[in-house]
């Protein structure tokens, strides 16, 4: 019960943030939700690396990790707007897109494990 | 730049609801630690099929202005998530399971986009 107001917590923050980004960053290439990504995988890498070694108790994977990280980055929004690149006819643009994403991401979530690991 | 405040309370309900949602999930199918994460890749998918449909139905028949942030930005957007996806990999790697690692690397935006494709496709010949 706990973890899932811990959840419904971090949703709340993460979203928003996520919907912020796109409002202050309002470029054709969907940058914001690159860096939203980015920075939710280095952050959760850390968290969750923290959690793993002891020195981050274990609701901060709930709140920060499962809710504010998992809401802060997003899959569907991702993969609609490379949809949405391809279809205008910008097919170099939605690959940039899509493997930027999933190279930074796990580039960003190596980083931020390391570092959790490090503590 | 303007931003609505109804806009973002709308989002941080969707999100907190779609982080829920995801969470309960995986309580409700739980994949063991060192298996190949079928619940996170099939949250992905799922998310990525209903944005497609969403968004075309959206386009038909816009509604009220707080229903794309509720559900396309917040819902969806908190449901689905990219972290997990990063960081199961890197875990999986780090536990000595290249090979379920690279699966799951290729095997969700591969589908991801099969899903948005599909969940477009079909919500335009329905809808």
């Amino acid at each position: 019960m706990t973890v899932a107001i811990l959840v419904l917590l971090g949703g709340a923050f993460g979203a928003p943030l996520r919907h912020l980004l796109g409002k202050w960053i309002p470029t054709h290439f969907p940058w914001a939700i690159f860096i939203a990504n980015v920075s939710a995988s280095f952050l959760l890498g850390l968290v969750g690396a923290g959690v793993s070694t002891g020195w981050l108790p274990g609701w901060v994977l709930a709140l920060a990790g499962t809710g504010f990280c998992g809401a802060l980055s997003t899959y569907s929004t991702f993969a609609n707007d490379t949809l949405k690149l391809a279809e205008q006819g910008e097919r170099r643009l939605a690959v940039t897109n899509l493997l930027i994403n999933v190279v930074c991401g796990l580039v960003a979530a190596f980083a931020g494990a390391a570092l959790g690991r490090a503590f | 730049m303007k931003i609505s405040r109804t806009d973002v309370a709308a989002v941080a309900c969707g999100g907190a609801l779609g982080a829920l949602a995801r969470h309960l999930i995986h309580l409700a199918f739980p994949n063991p630690p060192r298996d190949f994460q079928w619940t996170l890749l099939w949250v992905s998918v799922s998310g990525c099929l209903l944005i497609g449909v969403l968004t075309v139905w959206l386009e038909r028949h816009p509604g009220h202005p707080l229903v794309g942030p509720f559900l396309s930005t917040g819902f969806l957007g908190g449901f689905t998530t990219f972290s997990s996806y990063a960081v199961n990999v890197e875990q999986r790697f780090h536990y000595g399971q290249p090979g379920v690692a690279v699966a799951h690397l290729v095997l969700t935006p591969v589908l991801a986009m099969i899903a948005v494709f599909a969940g477009t496709a079909l919500a335009r010949r329905v809808i």
